[in-house]
């Protein structure tokens, strides 16, 4: 059922951006700052989490997820500490995905080179 | 004056297209003109370590690989016009940095090729020079990083955009000897009618080569066998077929486009079409001198269209500005 | 010229042939739901096999799907999937880590510092910035309410 769940609210969130994209015809840098504006926003409200119990994986690898640890991040640090908490709580609770990105990525500019087209 | 109409140059003398050299990429090598090809080399980087030197080397090789099928000494060579699409022309300045022949850099996007033909062809008349080689080249690899995104970035090419080609043309000019001729130069205006998408360059051009088509067949009142536009693609060849076809004097039977005629548009996944200073100077170089050679066709309307917009001002809001050259070339 | 600015874009949208929407539209959803699919899998396992507890799981079953796109990019794979699935393997993390690796492998050639490091995050940089800046707007928000 998760399983079933994770594809189907997955595949619903990511074929909105295809929408997007084929509507506006814009850069994918767009539809991805768009999708981690929406996930803070989403998440500060409190609705993310409840399409996280509908949809698991299906709702937080989509990078609406991201936006939404980010936002809760911020929101728990901001609790315990006020003002330095609002400013580091979502970098905190996201720095995982970010660093992963960021030394694999550098990894694979060390190891391969870029393909012929 | 050598000047007839509002816009075109007349050549009184002989400017001969003494003989072409054409080196293709393994795409182009693919496609429907495979066999028109001087030479076709597969692997994107030749042996070099950067698409960019790749694609100087692709310039370098065809000059000189023409030279030597001609056994042409460069002290004979009065003059190298060249371009490229690359920031500061490096493709040719490199390029030109080892063949050590007097230079002059053009740069007209993908009008370049048209451009430097009818500027050689113009010295040669006003007896300038005597031997003068125009070359330009583009890289879909280099061409693609510098006015796209990263090439390994995941994501869908829009229906209208084009496929810039790998490949590099050189063409020999001489005011003696037998060929093909150059008989008259329009370069044209600079026509924007506010197209801003980058992914339809055929569509933002197509103004700027009715408008010098136009001009030129009011200028000399010629009849070709053929016409061809650079790299307009299916799109902006549908354009310029309309506009004509609204002023009752359709040209679609003798018009074609060098970025449909290159690749195979439905099997090679191209979208539109061919793009690019290469996919002109290819074109001409191989497929149409040849049937000036052969004498499929008497005479030739070869225009280059060239959109000369940058990344930085289409992020500041900027449409593309169109424009188009052509020569007529007659056997 | 008869055409201006004005009546050309009409010409224009007239011969550009449109995307396939619905086509792009299935594949989307085809490899998004995949991609999240395959993070729910990696994320399991982990719950299953090394008993570790699920929020954490999510978090490992993340960086995996980065890790895992990082290969396919350098591969050059991943924008092979990308010409088919569109959206679908850019709104997903895995698209998220394509869009630093791509430029990070692209600008090699420059060197590691001014080439890979300096544009490491040329599409990937706005997405930080913007999701960061939101979250600290939710985090002082949620001091004031």
């Amino acid at each position: 059922m998760n399983y079933l769940m994770s594809f189907i609210i997955g595949g619903i969130l990511c074929a909105i951006g295809q929408i997007f994209i084929d509507t506006f015809k814009k850069n994918n840098a767009y539809l991805l700052v768009m999708y981690v504006v929406s996930g803070v926003f989403l998440g500060f409200i409190g609705v993310y989490d409840k399409i996280v119990e509908i949809g698991y994986s299906g709702a937080t690898v989509p990078l609406l997820g991201f936006g939404n640890t980010l936002a809760k991040g911020a929101i728990e640090q901001a609790a315990e500490k006020g003002f330095m908490g609002a400013l580091s709580g979502g970098v905190m609770k996201t720095a995982p995905g970010v660093a992963a990105a960021l030394i694999f990525g550098y990894l694979a500019a060390v190891i391969f080179n870029p393909k012929s087209k | 004056m050598k000047k007839i109409g509002k816009q075109t140059f007349v050549i009184k003398g002989d400017v001969v297209i003494r003989d072409t050299y054409t080196i293709a990429g393994k795409k182009e090598g693919e496609g429907p003109l495979k066999d028109n090809f001087d030479m076709i080399v597969d692997d994107s980087l030749w042996g070099e370590d950067s698409w960019e030197k790749c694609e100087l080397k692709f310039q370098q090789t065809a000059v000189e690989n023409l030279m030597k099928k001609n056994k042409i000494d460069k002290n004979n060579i009065d003059l190298l016009i060249a371009g490229d699409l690359l920031n500061q022309i490096v493709s040719s300045s490199f390029a030109a940095r080892a063949l050590g022949m007097p230079f002059v850099g053009v740069y007209g996007a993908c009008s370049t090729m048209a451009l430097s033909m009818g500027l050689g062809a113009l010295l040669i008349d006003g007896g300038f020079a005597e031997n003068v080689i125009c070359v330009t080249s583009s890289h879909f690899c280099s061409a693609e990083r510098q006015y796209r995104l990263p090439l390994e970035m995941g994501g869908q090419r829009h229906m209208s955009a084009q496929w810039t080609v790998t490949g590099s043309g050189a063409v020999w000019l001489s005011n003696s000897g037998s060929g093909p001729k150059i008989k008259n130069v329009t370069f044209g205006k600079i026509i924007d009618l506010g197209v801003k998408d980058a992914n339809n360059m055929g569509a933002a051009m197509a103004p700027a080569a009715y408008d010098t088509l136009k001009q030129h067949l009011l200028d000399t009142k010629k009849e070709y066998d053929l016409m061809t536009s650079g790299d307009l693609g299916t799109v902006g060849k549908n354009i310029v077929n309309k506009m004509f076809n609204e002023d009752k004097m359709s040209i679609e039977d003798k018009y074609d486009d060098c970025g449909t005629i290159i690749f195979d548009i439905e099997k090679q996944d191209v979208h539109a079409g061919g793009s690019g200073c290469g996919c002109s100077a290819v074109v001409f170089g191989s497929f149409l001198y040849k049937k000036l050679l052969n004498g499929d066709i008497d005479n030739l309307l070869f225009m280059s269209t060239g959109a000369l917009h940058s990344p930085t001002v289409s992020l500041q809001g900027e449409s593309i500005p169109g424009i188009a050259h052509c020569i007529g070339i007659e056997r | 010229m008869k055409y201006t600015k004005e009546n050309y874009q009409k010409v224009v949208d007239e011969f550009t042939p449109k995307n396939k929407k619905l086509k792009n539209f299935v594949l989307a959803y085809i490899f998004g739901g995949g991609i999240c699919l395959l993070g729910e899998i990696i994320k399991n396992i982990y719950v299953s096999v090394l008993n570790v507890p699920s929020d954490e799981a999510s978090v490992m079953s993340s960086v995996t799907l980065v890790a895992l796109s990082a290969l396919l990019t350098g591969l050059g794979v991943y924008d092979d999937l990308g010409k088919y699935g569109g959206a679908g393997t850019v709104v997903p993390i895995t698209g998220f880590a394509n869009s630093v690796v791509s430029p990070a492998l692209e600008y090699k050639r420059e060197g590691y510092i001014l080439g890979t490091a300096a544009n490491i995050f040329k599409l990937a940089g706005p997405v930080l910035l913007f999701g960061y800046f939101a979250s600290f707007i939710a985090g002082i928000l949620s001091l004031i309410f």
